[in-house]
């Protein structure tokens, strides 16, 4: 680190190998992940189910998984329509990434945006849709971004690091939203503890039997956070303090300020994605509301390597799983949970790509885990003292 | 005395903690007992992190290795109840042969997860935060995936540990004896939990090993040139903490209850965590942040049973039984912030060591 060291000296590549070195890590990794749930199928079903050896178990499953998210019409908005919360939190997740900070929190603002929304929905569900919906959605925005921007205030104030804040913060929301939903807000004799339903508020449907305009909203979002990461002022500053927050202060910026603002950019993505699969899709909030968006949303976020461009691929691959694990229980009685241990594995492929790096074929392949752009100069090959040490690595 | 009494509880405000105390005193016994039991899963996950972060690795993946414990104790039990037979319990915490071979099976599988973790953090380096999720999540699919497979086939039960119930006459000793009950009238998991905190803080503080895993975690190079091998310290640690963690989760499934439910551990883990951090890393601070947030819990689930009556009822009966569930995650993000006081992390905490070439 102390000489310079030259820059790598460009060959001029093909265009199919400069795709390739971008895709390769990735591509690799959900192929490995594809495997090893092959054999995790074939091996639980001989040990636990004492099942006959079949080897076309895995193939029937795979097969029922891929006809149930992309088999059919019905089924493409299905995929649609569960990528569209894991696109938004994806996002949030990942602008929190390029500014060096770790949101494990998109679970609790996803939950308190999404009780916004319904809040406001439920109240004005006679209005016109014209006023409901945009106000819904604008507060769930809010309350994820206040939210999310307690454990970035914290982080900027104190230093507490954003890991534990955010974790912390996530059952506080749950205690929160379990508290509102079984006493304010709850819908009067109703058996279960759940909200008012938000009527007129809910979101239109645009395409298919239950695709709502939030699948609009969530694609409208890609290109707006590409453009605020890398053609705005601000989205400069997030990524300069994600590489080197001192560099960053030297040049006149403010990290502490930055810290905030991302977090709760991050927060409003999160709520956003909230709002919308209850407006579109529950229409009403139930105490007992579960999601695991929040959590699936990270590894949406590193499969596409912090880059909005990315995370909308990640996120339709995971909403395909997500589409297609119902009829895979049902058809091959393979349980649903292989969708978690394939998501498990591919996170571990991708960020043990330097060993997967020494494959035939990849040696020029890009890192599969970028989340700083100090991590991406080093990964195409560009020396960055800062890159040694990931910052989110620094101290919990 | 009862005169006293109605008159400290008639002044206002003031009365009312009064009030509080003379309802917690009254039901004492029980809530020792109660917060014990609740407080013994937090506070193995939090030994487990005080394990791994003095020696330098943070380890969020604890609730993973916790479920991976409850799922790996419970099923193994199981299977060899229904091959061997329960055989006769012994007299004593109702220990059988299948009990004991499942706890066993636990202990490896969770340092064989723990083995993970440590593999990546320290040999591969990568980033110990996503190494961790990675736990939580393959440990939520594996025994999800497996529990649904398993459940289909309507497994023997194994049966649990018991608690031992201790004599009459000593638990009716005065203040002694409701000591004596909430510590010892306990299952054997419960009991080891209290006698792991004491001989890890005699280790971590007063003993050769000690002293290593502190320095490797404050300053793995100063330690490494004292003739520490850093990186072998640290997989023994982490490994080990795998096997305290897994006790934590066969806790849930084979001492508190005798069966396992898709993501039991319910964030238990991450409370473990966050008493880790409220403890300042110490394994007694670690195990009092624990009791504290299992008091909490206590509290809450006795007012919710049988509130206290006149005012500090009507005044209770008015908070949220939320109120008490969000607490221990409150009161550790103001630690956090530094409101009551910094907790401050080992300083190499999370930072892959890198040994220097020798040439």
């Amino acid at each position: 680190m102390t000489a310079a060291r030259p820059l790598p000296r460009r060959r001029p590549t093909s265009r199919v190998r400069q795709v390739w070195d971008v895709l390769a890590v990735p591509v690799v990794a959900i192929v490995l992940a594809l495997l090893v749930g092959a054999v995790v199928i074939v091996v639980f079903s001989l040990l636990v189910s004492r099942a006959t050896f079949d080897i076309g178990l895995p193939l029937k499953a795979y097969g029922a998984l891929v006809n149930g998210s992309l088999g059919s019409f019905d089924g493409l908005v299905e995929t649609c329509v569960q990528a569209t919360p894991l696109l938004l939190a994806g996002l949030g997740v990942a602008v929190g990434f390029r500014a060096g900070l770790f949101n494990i929190g998109a679970q609790g603002q996803f939950l308190l945006g999404a009780l916004g929304s319904v809040w406001v929905g439920a109240a004005l569900a006679t209005a016109s849709p014209l006023i409901s919906i945009p106000l819904a959605l604008v507060v769930g925005v809010v309350i994820g971004a206040l939210w999310a921007g307690i454990a970035g205030y914290l982080k900027a104030a104190s230093g507490a690091h954003e890991v534990v804040t955010t974790i912390m913060l996530n059952y506080v929301a749950l205690a929160i939203l379990s508290w509102i939903v079984v006493g304010p807000l709850r819908l009067t004799n109703s058996p279960q503890p759940v909200t008012a339903g938000v009527g007129d508020a809910a979101l239109p449907i645009i395409i298919g039997s239950d695709g709502h305009l939030g699948l609009l909203i969530a694609l409208v979002a890609v290109p707006l956070m590409w453009f605020l990461l890398y053609r705005t002022t601000i989205g400069f500053e997030i990524r300069s303090v994600g590489a080197n927050a001192d560099a960053a202060r030297y040049a006149g910026m403010r990290p502490r300020f930055v810290i905030v603002l991302t977090m709760a950019l991050a927060g409003g993505l999160a709520g956003l994605a909230g709002g919308v699969t209850l407006l579109g899709i529950n229409h009403q909030m139930p105490a007992g509301y579960s999601t695991t968006v929040g959590f699936d949303a990270i590894t949406v976020a590193l499969l596409g390597r912090s880059n909005p461009w990315g995370v909308l691929p990640a996120s339709l691959l995971f909403g395909a799983m997500r589409a297609g694990a119902g009829l895979m229980q049902i058809q091959a009685g393979v349980p649903a949970e292989l969708v978690y241990i394939i998501q498990a594995i591919i996170l571990l492929f991708l960020i043990i790509d330097v060993l997967l790096r020494k494959l035939p074929g990849l040696g020029a392949a890009k890192a599969g885990l970028i989340t700083t752009d100090a991590s991406q100069a080093a990964a195409e090959g560009v020396t960055a003292a800062a890159a040694t040490i990931p910052p989110v690595a620094k101290g919990l | 005395m009862d005169a006293l009494i109605n008159g400290l509880y008639g002044i206002p405000v003031l009365g009312l903690f009064f009030q509080f105390g003379g309802y917690v005193l009254d039901l004492l016994p029980i809530l020792a007992q109660t917060s014990i039991v609740v407080a013994v899963p937090i506070a193995l996950a939090a030994l487990c992190g005080v394990l791994c972060e003095r020696s330098g690795v943070v380890n969020i993946g604890i609730e993973g290795i916790m479920l991976v414990g409850a799922f790996v104790g419970w099923i193994v039990a199981s299977a060899a109840a229904s091959t061997f037979g329960h055989g006769t319990p012994l007299p004593v915490f109702g220990i059988t042969a299948p009990l004991v071979i499942g706890l066993v099976a636990a202990l490896i599988a969770g340092m064989f997860l723990a083995l993970l973790h440590a593999w990546l953090a320290i040999s591969v380096r990568v980033d110990q935060i996503i190494s961790g999720v990675i736990l939580n999540i393959l440990a939520l699919g594996v025994t999800g995936y497996l529990n649904t497979l398993i459940a289909a086939q309507s497994p023997q039960e194994a049966g649990k540990f018991t608690a031992l119930s201790l004599p009459r006459d000593i638990t009716n000793l005065p203040v002694v004896g409701w000591l004596l009950h909430a510590v010892l009238d306990q299952g054997p998991i419960a009991i080891a939990t209290v006698i792991i905190v004491i001989v890890l803080q005699v280790l971590l503080f007063r003993s050769r090993w000690g002293l290593r895993t502190r320095a490797v975690g404050e300053h793995p190079k100063a330690a490494e040139t004292v003739g520490i091998d850093v990186i072998r310290l640290r997989y023994r640690n982490v490994i080990a903490s795998g096997a305290v963690a897994a006790l934590g989760g066969a806790y849930l499934s084979m001492e508190q209850t005798n069966s396992f439910q898709a993501g039991m551990t319910n964030g238990r883990g991450f409370i473990g965590l966050a008493a880790m951090i409220v403890g300042r890393w110490t394994p007694i601070g670690a195990f009092g942040a624990a009791i504290l947030f299992a008091v909490g819990t206590a509290v809450g689930q006795a007012i919710s049973v049988g509130p206290p009556n006149g005012q500090l009822g009507d005044l209770l009966s008015k908070l949220p039984a939320q109120f008490f569930d969000a607490l221990p995650y409150v009161v550790t993000i103001i630690i956090l912030a530094g409101v009551v006081g910094r907790s401050i992390p080992p300083a190499a905490d999370g930072k892959p060591y890198e040994r220097e070439a020798t040439t």
